[in-house]
């Protein structure tokens, strides 16, 4: 994890040599495919547990803001099923980010979110936007959750492994628990919802025309 | 042509002309301050060849005692300090048999379809006259001959002179005094041109020289115009450039844009932000700005746009007037777009009827078109200053904070408050897209019909006062006409008044919205009604079969620029028409 | 990290309003007004002190979605509009928000004079290589071989760069930004707002209904190798070199921004009359 100073340092050295692929022309069929690697869970200690809590805050009130902003975009495009889903996810990840609150004895985060870095792009917890589909069922929106259930816990767990300081692993420890128990009941919850057909996302009536 | 003798003892005509470098313009419009300084009134239109330099050109004048609106059917002098190509003016030139023509022998004979009208002819060698008196210009002795042959006082000239070479220094004011008397005392071997009747008119000292272009300009910035967007564009230019140096003296500012589409966007953009403004173009300009105008309707912005019309269609004649804009300027709009058209019907009435515009556009968050021509645009004249029209431009704004904010609420009057950025709590977006009355986009049919209906109502019930037309006389015969072709309307009907035939001007300042009620109160009992303008398909007269129950039989008068409309063509169709 | 007692500042949450977005579920400009409003909490402006300018195209459906002041214009021409705004109203904060279909093709013409004229305007262009409200056109910024039904086979046109062409037209700050990355593009569209005269931030934006390809952009973007230079020569040479997908700012010069005085001169309008009285 990291200070907002470090997206300064991530400037100057270039993550990884991107070599542009060519592109590919077919459409994509599967919303909530298997998310790239991202640097997010790449994690250097915090200084302190009040920090350590502080970005823990932030990674679970941005989880639930972006799952709030699908519940909406879905609510718009008619899709309510998932956008209850949706919106289940985001009063999840809500109710953590208040815990934290709670626990630490804060009104509000002492860290602005617009002041949070991650090494990755976004938090580890945040899931991407590029993964809605219109037509997406809830069996789509779960994989999401999942991959950014295991996103988290393995963020905590690696930070558990490299920090110095004993009360951030202690907290982290705790952290990758939780994750790690919310990476099994959505594995449950996926058990018991149907698999998409083939088709799912099948529409035979072309865009519509806006502006 | 009828009893031109006796009717231009009130008036006369002086055309100087020449080719580029003769100083035409500069010989005019000092004519027209000598005239001024003596206490008369009189006008100066421009005429010239499409050359930037070097081209042919022609000063048109007209002088009285009392204001003059428009020239006259024709001169009573014809000035040719050269002749190269000024046989090209002669429709804008008519002269008769007792006329007079001044030209330089050592040049060229006088052209020959001047001299087949029979006009007297006086040679005077202007080059070699100038020639004998060092530092003079021939342009000074045309001003001195134009003012000993229309009688006007040698100190007046010397005045304006003296006032006008004071940058030139002593030794060219000198030579050009002289040269002006010379060509004073040459006038006085012509055969005399009629004197002016009447008299004086008192508060000589009040008056102003002004052009129609410099008029709207003043008449926007008196109604409270702050910023202006500015693309060159002839004959409109003079308004911006008026407005350029003008602007900032009064706390306000004009940016030049990289095209109209720009300009009008700019005025739309920083009348949104609550100060009020403007632009000026031409034909051309006002083709591309229709977008824009259509979204100040939809959005609900305030802009005044000043089209001096010209020739059409396309680039048409850029230098020369036509009332042929009358169609973009009511329906040019795309979709049901109402929109305020204002007109001014004399060069003074530029400054009131523009200043007219702004206040109409910013009470009614509405854009106004001035429907202004070159014939206005760039002729200069002595006129009685324009009375401040009373009325105080202001916008309808919320109050900070207000609750549940609607920008585009339904109201009683279709006037709904207009917040402006920096106002807390009454964020908006001001929007092109059709929208509720909160603004966000809506295409559902309730929210559309309210708001044509709102964006109608707002201009069709708002109190226009007496402003919306001049009606003048009365009699079975009506003259129904706007703009530029309302002087030679009033005179017309002046010379048809004398003949007996009673007559009433109906001079229409507000183009649209349209006034049935107040058309059909000033028409009533009409039986004849005679529609006056200067375009080739009638676009007025279209519009007035389309919008009014006009009474009685009806009749187009009408001939395309860039010849002016002329009294006594009016007069010779009331005459005819009020036989049959 | 700010002490936990300090009051609470504005949040990006108070830029947003309650009116929901209409793009595609998976689009990228989801994030871009996330960044937006992130950029507005992060120099702690007012919402009634910032205004936000659009055209016409998915990208200029912004405005109402914030809780600023808004403008959404005809297509091609929000730059023009934004330009009176700000030059009628200085005490504004105004940000433009364009597309590439908006700002490069029909708007091309006001591109130009608005990095000439250096108005103190942030110009973000959401520019995802095609026109999404008229169901997927090629844009300026399309490639070629692109096939649609309206060009079929493709435009055979080589693409429009727009961060070079803004350097040549003399735009003050040039960025290029990644939708995907939220808080870096909120980072930059602060800088450009911070910047005083004309900034310009090009946002790789996906399409993922008509270029469901671009969804690979999100591993081909990465931060820019060098810090930015105040030199416009070598920005160029360095942006026409690059793949496209170099992320960072890119150029920053020192230009002095546009801006005729306004409410300065103290004259009446009458004391105009002096120059027409006789």
């Amino acid at each position: 994890m990291s200070t907002k100073k470090s997206v300064k340092k991530a400037t100057k050295k270039p993550v990884k040599k991107a070599v542009k692929r060519p592109v590919k022309k077919t459409v994509r069929k599967t919303a909530a495919a298997p998310a790239p690697k991202r640097a997010a869970a790449k994690s250097v200690p915090v200084a302190s547990n009040a920090e350590f809590m502080a970005h823990a805050y932030a990674m679970e009130a941005e989880a639930a803001e972006r799952y709030a902003e699908f519940a909406d975009s879905m609510e718009v495009h008619n899709n309510l099923e998932v956008a209850e889903l949706f919106r289940k996810l985001a009063r999840i990840e809500q109710i953590h980010a208040d815990q934290i609150l709670d626990q630490m004895g804060w009104k509000h985060s002492p860290l602005s979110s617009v002041n949070v870095r991650w090494e990755g792009m976004e938090g580890p917890e945040t899931a991407d936007p590029t993964e809605l589909h219109y037509l997406m069922q809830p069996y789509h929106a779960l994989q999401i959750a999942l991959l950014n259930e295991k996103r988290a816990r393995d963020f905590f767990a690696n930070l558990a492994k490299v920090t110095k300081d004993p009360g951030v692993r202690k907290g982290a420890l705790e952290m990758e628990e939780d994750e790690a128990e919310h990476v099994r009941l959505i594995e449950e919850w996926l058990k018991r919802t149907p698999k998409p057909d083939a088709n799912w996302h099948a529409d035979q009536d072309p865009p519509v025309l806006s502006d | 042509m009828s009893k031109p003798k006796e009717k231009t003892k009130e008036s006369i005509s002086i055309a100087i002309t020449g080719s580029g470098g003769a100083g035409v313009m500069t010989a005019g419009t000092l004519l027209l301050e000598v005239a001024a300084q003596a206490g008369w009134y009189g006008l100066m239109v421009r005429s010239s060849g499409p050359q930037i330099r070097g081209g042919e050109a022609a000063a048109l004048m007209r002088f009285s005692k009392s204001p003059v609106e428009c020239l006259d059917d024709r001169f009573d002098v014809l000035i040719g300090i050269d002749w190269q190509n000024i046989h090209r003016f002669a429709d804008e030139i008519p002269l008769d048999a007792t006329s007079v023509m001044i030209g330089d022998p050592d040049q060229s004979e006088p052209p020959e379809v001047f001299v087949k009208r029979g006009a007297h002819y006086a040679p005077l060698p202007f080059k070699q006259m100038a020639k004998s008196l060092p530092g003079s210009w021939p342009n000074m002795i045309a001003l001195g001959v134009a003012a000993g042959l229309a009688g006007l006082p040698v100190d007046s000239i010397k005045a304006v002179l003296q006032k006008s070479l004071k940058k030139g220094g002593g030794e060219k004011m000198a030579a050009n005094i002289a040269a002006a008397e010379a060509g004073y005392a040459f006038a006085e071997g012509v055969p005399s041109v009629p004197r002016l009747s009447g008299k004086l008119a008192a508060g000589k000292e009040a008056r102003w020289l002004i052009t129609g272009n410099q008029a709207a300009g003043y008449g926007a910035v008196r109604g409270g115009v702050r910023f202006c967007a500015a693309y060159p564009i002839t004959p409109a230019t003079e308004v911006l450039e008026w407005l350029a140096p003008a602007l900032p003296k009064i706390g306000g500012a004009l940016v030049q844009a990289e095209d109209e589409l720009a300009s009008i966007n700019m005025i739309v953009g920083s009348s949104y932000g609550g100060v009020p403004s403007v632009t000026a173009t031409a034909g051309p300009g006002l083709s591309l700005m229709t977008e824009a105008i259509g979204l100040a309707v939809a959005a609900e912005v305030p802009i005044v746009v000043i089209d001096v019309m010209r020739g059409g269609p396309s680039t048409g004649i850029p230098a020369k007037s036509e009332q042929s804009d009358v169609n973009i300027a009511v329906n040019g709009l795309h979709g049901d777009a109402p929109r305020i058209v204002v007109a001014p019907n004399s060069i003074a009435d530029c400054v009131s009827a523009t200043q007219w515009a702004v206040y109409l556009a910013e009470a009614m968050q509405s854009p106004a078109i001035v429907l202004s021509d070159q014939y206005f645009g760039q002729t200069r004249a002595v006129v009685d200053p324009p009375a401040d029209i009373g009325l105080v431009t202001e916008r309808l704004k919320p109050a900070a904070g207000e609750n549940g904010y609607l920008r585009y609420a339904i109201t009683k009057s279709g006037i709904s408050p207009m917040a402006i950025p920096g106002n807390p709590g009454t964020a908006y977006t001001a929007d092109g897209l059709e929208h509720n009355e909160r603004g966000l986009p809506s295409s559902q049919s309730g929210d559309h019909i309210k708001q044509l209906d709102k964006r109608a109502k707002k201009l069709d019930q708002f109190d226009y006062g007496a402003r919306w037309a001049d009606i003048e006389g009365e009699g079975d015969l009506a003259v129904v006409t706007f703009g530029s072709c309302t002087g030679a309307a009033r005179e017309a009907l002046a010379r048809a008044a004398a003949d007996g035939i009673k007559g009433r001007l109906v001079s229409l300042r507000l183009l649209a919205p349209s006034r049935p009620a107040q058309m059909a109160k000033a028409l009533a009992g009409a039986k004849r009604v005679l529609v006056v303008e200067q375009n080739h398909t009638g676009q007025l007269y279209r519009y007035l079969r389309a919008e009014y129950d006009l009474p009685g039989t009806t009749r187009s008068f009408r001939h395309p620029g860039p010849l002016p409309m002329r009294p006594d063509e009016i007069h010779q169709q009331i005459t005819e028409w009020s036989r049959s | 990290m700010s002490s936990p007692a300090a009051a609470a500042p504005i949040t990006a949450q108070a830029f947003k309003s309650d009116y929901k977005p209409i793009w595609c579920p998976g689009c990228g400009d989801y994030s871009v007004l996330s960044s937006f409003t992130k950029a507005f909490a992060k120099l702690q402006l007012l919402p009634q002190d910032v205004a936000v300018v659009s055209g016409i195209g998915c990208s200029s459906r912004i405005p109402a979605y914030t809780t600023c002041y808004g403008f959404h214009g005809v297509h091609g021409r929000s730059l023009a509009a934004a330009a009176g705004l700000k030059l009628a109203r200085p005490d504004l904060t105004v940000v433009v928000a364009s597309g590439d279909g908006d700002g490069y093709s029909i708007g091309g013409n006001h591109f130009l004079h608005a990095c000439r004229r250096n108005v103190d305007l942030t110009y973000v262009v959401m520019d995802n290589h095609v026109y999404g409200m008229t169901k997927g056109q090629p844009s300026p910024t399309t490639e070629p071989d692109w096939d649609s039904k309206l060009s079929p086979g493709g435009t055979g046109l080589r693409t429009f760069n727009p961060l070079v062409i803004a350097l040549a037209a003399g735009a003050n700050f040039v960025a290029r930004a990644f939708a995907g990355d939220p808080n870096g593009t909120a980072d930059l569209i602060a800088e450009a707002i911070s910047t005083p005269g004309f900034s310009f931030v090009e946002i790789l934006s996906p399409c993922i209904t008509f270029r469901p390809e671009q969804r690979e952009w999100k591993q081909m973007v990465r931060p820019a190798a060098v810090t930015y230079t105040n030199d416009a020569a070598r920005a160029a040479r360095r942006i026409m070199t690059d793949d496209g997908m170099n992320i960072g700012v890119l150029y920053k010069g020192e230009r002095k921004p546009y801006q005729p005085p306004i409410g300065k001169g103290k004259k009446n309008p009458s004391d105009l009359e002096t120059e027409f009285a006789l």
